[in-house]
């Protein structure tokens, strides 16, 4: 301990006050830019739907459409099916690869699980419809169907060297048409009700759970934020000072229980609750209120965020495939197999093709031909507005999220503006190049390569 | 006492190219053995062929008179050989101690890696190899070349080589950091290690090393003790690739 006193006052003088303030808290700038980015976009829709309905007097903030729980609550099961594909994506441009399917696979994924509830259980295994295992069988049988296609497109590229390019510019045509093929080009639903919980508005938690999870989550992000500090003591590594340390849980708190405020004040409609208002806990209809809270595709978005952060940064497999982006020959020449690790991402990357597609096709409570149109583009655009290098090595989970949700803020902000849709297209597209230049200059500016 | 390493007529081709043809090479625990040669001697291809990088076509490894069988870095690892690539062989977009620890990474009890732990072992190895090292959370890519040797360096240290190749370990380093790299290589000397060194310095070589290899066109040329032969002999091996001694005799 001594020595780290000792240590303290050396470090902070060699550093001008003025960098002091970010460097303690070590701050990703990357990371404020990017916040900074999506909130400009929100309060710029914001203030421009109140500006249309109220004119150019404060009834621009309250009047504004776009940072209402409702139109969050939208945004947000809008993201989900994008956001977890994004978070594959990373790892895939990680190790300089590319993925073209992921939208084609999301289809096949959602026609197999479309057809095993609807058709293969009911008719082929005698379940009848609204059994209690349809759904959990259907989205097992989609999982593993995105496990093997992702599998076999990953042996194709790192054991029989065919650019990822290629493979997966032939699976966006495949998969696309295996998907046609299975449901005869037919719309396929109504989906499961249980099945379509994970979609969006039907499945909700509502108020109590919303804030049990918050604050379960609080409780952990401030756990393991202590844990780091202790095992760096331990190890006599430099620390934050402790105001920073509080500081960032404060911010991290508020971010958390703030969503979940956000999510518990998007009110049920009254004529919704009229229709079952037992499901809502009221014996009837009248002063019957209700919130939705967290949506279930949320929770898994977050879940498989997590799941992938800790892939990133806890894991052998992370550190290979980010060594693998770095120098590939390095890292063969030190044992690891990268042509198993390859399969690997592309497995995982079809894992999460299949659980996107739970989400994407609950949401519409209907399997379509369509389903994940373009989302090969939307998915990469995410993950490289939200900082991953295409030339491989660096890339972060977080950063891929918010690029889909920048992404979709733009899109859904421009459809309540009433920009046409090919404006709303142009302007993704120069923005997505423009996000591209913004990080090679900040890169440049920083020195990082 | 079998010597440490012995390849017995090793030999490897590329396409129609014969890299290495029928090469053999002995190495004994406390010495060095310098390999001589032009860009595309085979002097690299050879020594890749222990280090695990290249599998060979035929011919016999023996380390410590055992026969073995290295198809991979791997294997190579683990018989405590380790290698400094001439192209250090590093992940640029990873700190110290991620390159330190690369396929070999300390985990924790539910098997993550454990990162602070990997930090405070390359800060203790570090201190002894190069005091100045102080970026340890940067990405290597940010380190100066003599920095970033020293990283390869420990890499190669840290986990108890008991054979060390090291091709080319000052080709991109200035006058200060070379004689670190020579002072360390007598000190791993001293401690019992076997080293191949590969080099162009011919005079740096007749320091450091206690036999000298020459090879020309994938052949083995011949093999000296330095105390025997005179720089301007190797460097006849090298360009005429014949053996001065051997003729005369």
């Amino acid at each position: 301990m001594s020595d780290q006193t000792a240590q303290a006052p050396e470090v902070q003088s060699s550093t001008s006050p003025k960098r002091n303030v970010l460097q303690a808290l070590e701050l990703d700038i990357r990371l404020l830019g990017m916040i900074g980015a999506f909130f400009v976009i929100a309060v710029g829709f914001h203030l421009y739907t109140g500006f249309s309905r109220a004119g150019f007097s404060l009834g621009m903030l309250t009047e504004g459409t776009f940072l209402t729980p409702r139109n969050l609550f939208n945004l947000s099961i809008q993201t989900a099916s994008v956001a977890i594909m994004a978070t594959g994506m990373v790892f895939i441009i990680v190790m300089r690869h590319i993925d073209l399917s992921v939208g084609a696979l999301l289809c096949t994924c959602s026609a197999v699980m479309a057809m095993t509830q609807t058709s293969i259980l009911p008719d082929m295994f005698n379940l009848p419809l609204g059994h209690p295992m349809i759904p959990w069988i259907a989205i097992l049988a989609g999982l593993i169907v995105g496990l093997i296609i992702g599998s076999f497109q990953g042996w194709l590229i790192g054991y029989q060297l065919i650019p990822a390019f290629i493979v997966t510019l032939g699976g966006f045509l495949v998969w696309r048409n295996v998907g046609w093929f299975m449901t005869d080009g037919a719309t396929i639903g109504p989906l499961d009700p249980t099945f379509q919980l994970f979609g969006g508005i039907s499945g909700t938690l509502g108020e109590s759970w919303s804030w049990l999870i918050g604050c379960l989550a609080s409780v952990a992000a401030v756990f393991l934020m202590l844990s780091a500090r202790r095992t760096r003591v331990s190890h006599g590594f430099p620390v934050k000072p402790v105001s920073a340390e509080i500081a960032i849980s404060a911010i991290v708190v508020a971010s958390i229980l703030g969503f979940i405020a956000v999510m518990n004040s998007y009110e049920v409609p009254i004529r919704v609750i009229e229709r079952d208002f037992a499901d809502y806990g009221c014996a009837t209809a009248e002063n019957c209120s209700a919130s939705y809270g967290l949506p279930i595709s949320v929770i898994v978005l977050l879940v498989v965020a997590i799941v992938m952060t800790v892939i990133a940064q806890r894991t052998r497999l992370g550190r290979y495939i980010f060594a693998t982006g770095g120098n590939p020959d390095a890292t063969k020449l030190t044992g690891v197999n990268t042509r198993l690790l390859t399969v690997k991402i592309f497995a995982i990357m079809g894992v999460l093709c299949a659980i996107a597609a739970i989400v994407a096709s609950a949401r519409q409570t209907y399997h379509t031909n369509d389903i994940g149109t373009l989302d090969e583009l939307r998915v990469i655009a995410a993950a490289v507005i939200g900082g991953t290098a295409l030339a491989g090595g660096i890339g972060t989970i977080y950063g891929a999220i918010i690029g889909a949700l920048i992404m979709q803020s733009l899109q859904s902000g421009m459809a309540m503006v009433g920009v046409d849709a090919p404006y709303q297209n142009i302007v993704v597209g120069a923005v997505l190049v423009l996000a591209v230049w913004v990080d090679i200059q900040y890169r440049k500016k920083t020195g990082a390569k | 006492m079998a010597p440490l390493v012995e390849m017995i007529d090793v030999s490897i081709a590329f396409g129609g190219v014969q890299a290495v043809d029928k090469c053999s090479i002995t190495l004994e625990a406390g010495e060095v053995v310098g390999l001589l040669g032009h860009n595309g001697a085979g002097k690299s291809t050879l020594i890749k062929m222990l280090s695990g990088a290249y599998k060979m076509d035929s011919g016999k490894i023996f380390i410590e008179g055992e026969k073995v069988v290295i198809n991979s870095p791997r294997d190579s690892r683990d018989y405590n050989i380790e290698t400094i690539y001439q192209t250090l062989a590093l992940a640029d977009n990873l700190d110290a101690a991620s390159n330190l620890f690369l396929g070999r990474e300390l985990t924790t009890r539910l098997g993550f890696v454990d990162d602070d732990r990997m930090e405070a072992e390359t800060r203790k190895i570090m201190s002894r190899l190069n005091p100045n090292f102080k970026k340890l959370k940067d990405p290597v890519s940010a380190l100066s070349g003599g920095q970033r040797q020293s990283v390869a360096i420990a890499r190669a240290v840290y986990f108890n080589a008991k054979i060390l190749i090291m091709d080319e370990p000052t080709a991109a380093l200035g006058v200060h950091e070379t004689e670190m790299v020579a002072d360390l290589i007598k000190e791993l000397k001293e401690q019992g290690l076997g080293i191949f060194l590969i080099s162009h310095d011919t005079r740096e070589m007749m320091e450091l090393c206690d036999r000298v290899a020459v090879m020309k066109n994938g052949r083995m040329v011949g093999m000296e003790r330095v105390e025997d032969v005179t720089e301007d002999d190797i460097l006849s091996m090298i360009i005429l690739g014949k053996n001065p001694k051997a003729v005369a005799a």
